[in-house]
């Protein structure tokens, strides 16, 4: 069997492992009377005002982007990373030259602002 | 004629035994499975035990005394109780998102248990890819809490799982960058390559020595991908009521619950796995380990020793997230991201190229 045969049976039995126990209030826990203020949405007591899916800040949008650019930079850089000793002079520079741009693209982030929550 | 009939006769005698051994393969891997499923539940109670009885000793309080001799089924009597209530949907939330989200968190963390050697090459799958499935999965887990957080519909749970998500993503760079430095060091991301690379010199081969900046680091982040106290602004009480798990109640609290310590299990077991040597007993004396190799008997021995050195490891790692539960005070937002973009990530770049350089000259 292959190395990731363990891992796709885990796969399923992981799922199990925390539906079970979701599965387990339905024939025990009493469903006592249900009212209005049980089911709404805590807001220290009061009625909740509106929705709170409304607008929210766009910082929390801008780290998510700023996010993208080094994660596939750092998963390319494992391939390169692990056979350092089988790989020759050429690829190495090439990923400090792939690492050089990164680094000054968030240099440019930085520089813009786009790091700074005030 | 008679060659072909056995041929036949042969392959189909061959066809239900290979089948047999796959069905005997997968029972067998059934095993260690529901093993590791067992002790990670019982590492976990373990832990809640330690938390509690820790913290009520920094406080110089009792902490629990009732359920079981010292206290120690506590964390179960608790869990059985959340078992026990009543499954509340907030009337205005998205159900489906509210009932998925603990359980996608749980699920990530838990598989990245399968690729920890608790023991000499007692591991459930040895991948070639090692480490990088975890630094994979482990992203997983936010997109549940922001899940949850969106379907509570709830205005403390939306911004605590927004929380979460930006925190979460800002410190998994530094991170991965850690791991990276110490895949490069031992020149493969398989754990147990990881910890054979460290079993020379004793303790002084450990890559804490090696790599103490990536390690300062690494503690950082993994403090924060749990969201332990310096950096628990998902679920800052004062701000936020619980963050993102505030509707939540019953076995589904419960859920988050074990995904938090899952989590601070699993990071600590990392910890002892990239930077302190893993199975081994880390003395340099060297008539120690090969006294355990004489017979079959002495290699189950040392097999249990190996587990028992490497939950020893962890479990004395977690005092030090448990202690800064109880002295660091939290960071502010702003405070936070700054910490990861501006201090961490260009140091752990730092350290990436350091180590890149040792061993390029050393080549």
């Amino acid at each position: 069997m292959s190395e990731f045969s363990p891992i796709s049976i885990y796969l399923v039995i992981s799922p199990l492992v925390s539906l079970i126990p979701l599965g387990v209030p339905f024939p025990f826990a009493s469903n006592s009377s249900t009212y209005p203020e049980k089911l709404s949405a805590y807001e220290c007591g009061f009625d909740p005002f509106g929705d709170a899916r409304s607008r929210f800040d766009i910082r929390f949008y801008l780290v998510s982007i700023l996010f993208i650019i080094p994660d596939p930079e750092v998963t390319f850089s494992f391939p390169w990373a692990v056979p350092l000793n089988k790989i020759d002079p050429f690829g190495s520079w090439s990923m400090m030259a792939f690492l050089l741009i990164l680094t000054i693209g968030s240099l440019y982030e930085w520089k813009r602002g786009a790091l700074d929550w005030e | 004629m008679i060659k072909m009939i056995m041929d036949t006769t042969e392959i189909q005698t061959i066809n239900p035994f290979s089948r047999l051994e796959v069905v005997y393969g997968i029972l067998w891997t059934l095993v260690p499975i529901f093993g590791l499923v067992l002790g990670i539940i019982i590492g976990v109670l373990v832990i809640v035990w330690l938390e509690r009885e820790i913290s009520a000793g920094i406080q110089q309080r009792i902490g629990p005394e009732y359920a079981g001799p010292l206290g120690i089924l506590q964390a179960l009597a608790d869990g059985v109780k959340l078992l026990f209530k009543e499954n509340l949907l907030p009337s205005r939330g998205d159900a489906r998102l509210f009932s998925i989200g603990p359980s996608i968190a749980v699920i990530s963390i838990l598989l990245s248990y399968s690729i920890i050697p608790f023991g000499d090459h007692l591991i459930l799958s040895d991948l070639t890819i090692g480490v990088f499935l975890w630094i994979a999965i482990s992203s997983v887990a936010p997109i549940g809490l922001l899940m949850s957080g969106y379907g509570s519909n709830n205005k403390y749970s939306f911004l605590g799982g927004l929380r979460a998500t930006a925190q979460s993503i800002s410190y998994e760079i530094p991170l991965t960058l850690c791991v990276l430095s110490i895949s490069l060091l031992s020149n493969s991301p398989s754990t147990i390559d990881i910890v054979e690379a460290q079993s020379k010199y004793g303790f002084w081969g450990w890559n804490l020595w090696r790599q103490p900046i990536g390690f300062i680091i690494f503690l950082c982040s993994s403090l924060a991908e749990c969201e332990r106290l310096p950096f628990d602004l998902p679920e800052a009480e004062e701000e936020l009521v619980a963050g993102y798990q505030t509707e939540y109640s019953g076995i589904k609290f419960g859920l988050f619950y074990i995904a938090s310590y899952l989590n601070l299990l699993v990071s600590s077991l990392f910890v002892t796995v990239l930077y302190l040597g893993g199975w081994n007993l880390s003395i340099a004396y060297g008539f120690i380990p090969k006294l355990f190799d004489i017979n079959k008997a002495g290699k189950v021995f040392g097999t249990i020793i190996g587990i028992l050195i490497t939950l020893a490891k962890t479990y004395l790692f977690l005092f030090i997230p448990i202690a800064t539960r109880w002295t660091l005070p939290r960071l502010r937002m702003d405070q936070l991201l700054s910490l990861g973009w501006k201090f961490l990530l260009p140091i752990s770049l730092g350290n990436l190229l350091l180590t890149t350089s040792f061993q390029l000259l050393s080549l």
